[in-house]
């Protein structure tokens, strides 16, 4: 599939690599759905992800690593953002929030892995392919929305009330952030009254690709 | 009581709700913790878990009382934006916002009337409601405060739906309304997460509390 074609072709120049060449079912995960929203829109993370977590069966410990590993990309994203110059004033306000917010997901998820007595799955390393303001609202747009759809994508699948509770708590602030990328950008920022829901046919169709 | 007096209440009584999330504050703690002695049982849910369903049991029972309750709050929302589009206080790009946000949430209220209907409930009644409407930065203030409360109504309710599926279409809600939450209060020159990294969960007995004010019959 060109470029062109792409619903977000700034998610597909995205790069998940792993050193140790033996990438965790998160990070696999994490491409498919980055990937899912490359081709069909953010809109089919969420059940991309739902499907990836059902057919690979791994509970609440898998579900919440996955959450880790897409708050590792967010987090890893915002803190590069404050590297690089660029963002004043009322930006950098706000790349200085999400910065923190998407540290203490991370934080909150690991804790929680623990508790569930799993091993948190180790940080990836990522490539944000930007080269300036607009880009990077952009890719950050779409990271917020991947984030949003990927968590209410997972939410049905969590089996404690505890973990659903802290999911609900972060895909809330998720949204909010979301929001304000969006409006920073010159985007609607709740486009939709929901996210769009699809049919098992259309899920699998587009899951397909990206699940061995 | 004038009606913005009405207003400054509700607003401190969901600011109260924040306040009293002791839990909430466990798990931050437990968060912050890499020894894994804390357990994550004491997230929100764990609080809002026992005293929500009874509230929201009037409404109908399990997941069709929270699917009416609800619907209940997204029938004052609607009818909040209707009134505001109507009072003339908003003009261009600030009306074609709570005019979007207007439409939304009447989608939510077809999106839970059939969800009550397809599992067999009737769908509760409109209530009949007033909103003060002075000046627009007090009515973007009651959206704000009505939009933060939602959202914090739909995080309390979703450990307590038992359906995947009417959890889904819940969550797909709520995260709209976290975004109409985010929107009013950057217009207002407020943080878009006051509750911080964690968002709060509000109980059901709490928000019908706050919206009490606005129910004329």
């Amino acid at each position: 599939m060109s470029k062109e074609e792409l619903a977000h072709p700034e998610l597909a120049a995205v790069e998940v690599v792993d050193d140790s060449e033996d990438l965790s079912r998160s990070e696999v995960i994490l491409k498919g759905a980055l990937a899912a929203g490359a081709v069909y829109g953010t809109a089919m993370v969420g059940p991309f992800v739902r499907k990836a977590l059902a057919m690979s069966g791994g509970g609440d410990i898998e579900i919440v690593n996955f959450a880790l590993t897409l708050e590792y990309l967010e987090s890893a994203f915002y803190a590069e953002a404050k590297k690089r110059a660029g963002a004043k004033g009322e930006l950098k306000k706000l790349v200085d929030l999400l910065a923190e917010d998407e540290q203490q997901h991370v934080e909150a998820l690991t804790a929680t892995v623990k508790q569930l007595g799993g091993k948190p799955v180790a940080e990836p390393k990522f490539e944000f392919p930007y080269d300036d303001t607009a880009g990077f609202l952009k890719l950050a747009a779409t990271f917020e929305d991947t984030g949003v759809s990927a968590y209410n994508g997972a939410g049905p699948m969590i089996e404690s009330k505890e973990v659903l509770g802290a999911a609900g708590s972060i895909v809330q602030v998720e949204a909010r952030h979301a929001a304000a990328i969006r409006a920073q950008n010159g985007e609607e920022p709740a486009p939709q009254a929901f996210d769009p829901s699809l049919d098992e046919a259309q899920v699998l169709k587009a899951v397909e690709p990206f699940i061995a | 009581m004038s009606e913005s007096s009405q207003a400054g209440l509700s607003r401190r009584r969901f600011m109260a709700v924040g306040g009293g999330s002791a839990a909430l504050a466990a798990f931050l703690a437990a968060c912050g913790d890499d020894s894994g002695t804390t357990t994550t049982t004491s997230t929100m849910p764990a609080k809002s878990g026992a005293g929500t369903t009874s509230e929201t049991e009037q409404f109908g029972k399990g997941d069709i009382g929270i699917l009416n309750y609800a619907l209940t709050l997204e029938y004052l929302e609607t009818a909040f934006y209707a009134d505001v589009v109507k009072s003339g206080l908003f003009k261009g790009a600030d009306l074609a916002v709570l005019e979007k946000f207007g439409e939304e949430e009447a989608e939510h209220v077809a999106a839970l009337t059939a969800a009550v209907k397809q599992l067999g409930g009737k769908p509760a009644p409109e209530p009949k409601a007033e909103f003060p409407l002075e000046s627009a930065k007090a009515v973007t203030e009651l959206a704000a405060t009505v939009e933060n409360l939602g959202a914090a109504a739909y995080l309390g309710q979703a450990a307590n739906i038992e359906s995947p599926e009417v959890l889904a279409s819940a969550l797909a809600i709520h995260s709209v309304e976290g975004r109409h939450a985010a929107v009013l209060n950057t217009v207002l020159g407020k943080s878009i997460t006051p509750d911080g990294a964690f968002a709060k969960p509000a109980d059901a007995k709490t928000v019908l509390e706050s919206v009490e004010p606005f129910i004329v019959g």
